[in-house]
């Protein structure tokens, strides 16, 4: 360490100190941030206080006293017959196929594993800086992949039977209903979100008139409405999938919310940008395409993302229209006479599971925006 | 049958084939109020105008009219022999031939210094990618500062930013140059850089709408300065005549001012 003099120096020839000991390492950081002030030192304090009472009794429960193993039920339940006041993991194991699958074929499962295995197989470049791809990559996951999804999830061509609809459940729905809703809704949202800002007043309207329609309604009542009152406007002998419809309602309501973020980064755009744009000779679409759009987008990124988490978790309520989603099928356990009533445990794998995939969708969201940054 | 329309009133009101801009009797509201008022003025190729005047004047309504940032709701304009109206092929052909630079720069923030330039040739020209990185550098070079073109706008100084503003419109190959107040929002030091760029730009022979009260500049390379006061053409005159004998009072009042 250099040693404090408080000689002088000629002017420029200052020689560069080690910054006080106080400031740095662990104790210069737990003094300026935990013990700062009487009411840091309080606060802390109580915050070490409310960890000790939460974090241990979790982990007994989840580790320490949960039954990892046994093939039958009765090693999670007391003497009475009740559950244990602990995980009850074995129950997790002995469903996990259809927490999964829900009832699709078991002989047909490796369907389903294909498409994920292409789906990540997909995904995994896009995390690699260097590499060259990205937009191919991009163009095959929102525009190919779909379509081979389709054809492997539903079969009846290349050889494949047909697995009906309702078989499909679990985790699985879960992410069919979710991606759809996301990767439809977003381009909806944005042509909305332009229409609202246009110029052309019968387009303008129209789009108002959509987004208000669909933000001033809950889900659960265009769920409802979808697989009720849908039917009614269809010809007669014209049945929709009860899946489609949901999808269809999922998506529609969430670009109304999309467009509505999507506004909100159009809007922070600087007018000067679509002149700079316009005056070089770019059409509004290209303008669009081009300079707003990428600023906008990149701007509402969290937005983005808040409403595709909101969405993930907003498919749980296709359960009251009779679709098994993921939360569907764990309920649906609970009723089974020798393996069910272990609530608490099947909630909390479903937590934690929503979690999972919400938590990396906010992770990704951080990446992407850090990687867009250009510095203004 | 709409070529002969549009033709029309070009033969009518060219003087000579040198006209690049003819404005006749334009007028401009905002809602009610009269921003531009009878506005006439004839610019000729290669030719080098000033237009100055006090703030709120419409001095940039005036040249926002010249490539439809503005819409006119009176009179005509013609620029390169095309007539601006509603039609919006008419507009983006003029647009591709009317480079501006605008006061705050308007880069485009996302993208790097080198897109920025190549973004209009490669989308609006459809010049191949190489080709237009070519152009790009070449004008970057003559702005002096090719060290840049991997940089963001935002890591630029100001007066940097607006020579890359002025390097995009020139990649476009503009026939005129429209510039608005390019150097009011830029630090002294920085003035210098920038109106070196246009005074070259000048001496080349590019025909040039500037609005400015670089008075310096008007000095060196306008062959006419124009002031507008309250949404009309009050004076206009050659430089010296403009600035040594100025005729309207409120002209006199306006030099005295920014003269000091
Ligand atoms: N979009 C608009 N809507 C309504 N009024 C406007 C609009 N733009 C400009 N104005 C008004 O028109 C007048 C002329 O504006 P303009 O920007 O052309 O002035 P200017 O001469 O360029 O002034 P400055 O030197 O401050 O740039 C001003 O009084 C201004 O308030
Ligand atoms: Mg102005």
């Amino acid at each position: 360490m250099t040693e404090r003099k408080s000689d002088s120096h000629e002017l420029g020839s200052h020689p560069d100190w080690s910054p006080p000991a106080s400031t740095v390492g662990v104790l210069g950081w737990m003094r300026a941030n935990l013990f700062s002030s009487p009411l840091n030192f309080g606060l802390t304090a109580l915050g070490l206080w409310l960890i000790y009472q939460i974090v241990p009794p979790i982990i007994n429960w989840a580790f320490i006293d949960a039954i990892w193993s046994g093939d039958s039920p009765d090693a999670c339940r007391n003497e009475g017959g009740g559950p244990k006041a602990a995980a009850c993991w074995i129950y997790i194991d002995h469903w996990f196929n259809y927490l999964m699958y829900g009832l699709y074929p078991k002989t047909e499962q490796w369907r389903i594993n294909s498409a994920y295995i292409l789906l990540l197989g997909g995904m995994i470049p896009l995390f690699i800086p260097s590499f060259k791809y990205k937009g191919w990559i991009s163009v095959f996951l929102l525009f190919v992949f779909p379509v081979i999804a389709y054809f492997l999830f539903a079969g009846g061509s290349f050889d494949l039977a047909i697995v009906e609809t309702p078989l499909w459940g679990g985790l699985f729905l879960t992410l069919v209903i979710a991606i759809t809703g996301i990767v439809v809704s977003l381009p909806i949202g944005i042509v909305l979100a332009l229409g609202r800002r246009s110029d052309m007043p019968i387009v303008r309207a129209l789009c108002v008139g959509f987004i208000e329609l669909w933000r001033g309604v809950p889900l659960i009542t265009v769920l409802f409405m979808s697989s009720v009152m849908f039917p009614l406007f269809l010809p007669e002998g014209m049945n929709f999938d009860k899946l489609i419809r949901a999808l269809v309602g999922v998506a529609l309501f969430s670009a109304a919310y999309m467009a509505e973020v999507v506004r909100g980064g159009l809007q922070a755009i600087p007018k000067g940008q679509t002149e700079a744009a316009g005056a070089l000779g770019l059409s509004y679409w290209k303008t669009m395409g081009l300079i707003i759009l990428p600023q906008a987008l990149k701007m509402v990124i969290p937005g983005i993302v808040n409403t595709f988490i909101g969405l993930f978790k907003d498919t749980t309520l296709v359960l009251i229209i009779g679709l098994f989603d993921f939360l569907g099928v764990i309920q649906a356990t609970f009723t089974n006479p020798e393996w069910g009533g272990f609530h608490t445990t099947g909630y909390v794998f479903a937590a934690f599971i929503y979690w999972c995939f919400c938590f990396s969708m906010s992770r990704y969201s951080m990446h992407l925006e850090k990687k867009l940054h250009t510095g203004h | 049958m709409s070529e002969i329309e549009i033709q029309k009133p070009t033969k009518e009101m060219t003087v000579s084939d040198d006209v690049m801009i003819h404005m006749n009797a334009v007028h401009k509201w905002y809602g009610e109020f009269h921003v531009l008022k009878d506005i006439n003025l004839t610019v000729n190729k290669g030719e080098r105008i000033v237009i100055c005047g006090p703030s709120g004047s419409g001095k940039s309504t005036l040249i926002r009219c010249l490539n439809r940032l503005e819409e006119h709701q009176q009179g005509q304009i013609v620029v390169e022999g095309t007539e601006l109206t509603g039609d919006l092929k008419h507009i983006e052909q003029i647009r591709r031939e009317v480079g501006m630079v605008f006061q705050h720069f308007n880069l485009f923030p996302h993208l790097s210094i080198l897109d920025n330039l190549t973004l209009a040739p490669i989308w609006v020209r459809k010049m191949p990618k190489a080709d237009a990185e070519d152009v790009a550098m070449k004008y970057l070079e003559r702005v002096k500062i090719p060290e840049q073109a991997a940089k963001y706008p935002g890591q630029l100084s100001g007066g940097q930013q607006q020579r890359v503003a002025i390097a995009r419109s020139l990649c476009m190959n503009p026939k005129i140059m429209l510039f608005d107040e390019p150097t009011s929002a830029l630090d002294p030091e920085m003035i210098k850089e920038v109106l070196d760029v246009m005074v070259e730009l000048a001496q080349e022979g590019m025909t040039m709408i500037c609005v400015t009260h670089e008075m310096g500049f008007a000095k060196t390379v306008a062959n006419r300065v124009i002031f507008m006061d309250e949404g009309q053409i009050i004076e206009e005159n050659e430089p010296n005549q403009f600035f040594d004998n100025p005729q309207n009072d409120r002209t006199k009042l306006f030099l005295s001012q920014i003269l000091h």
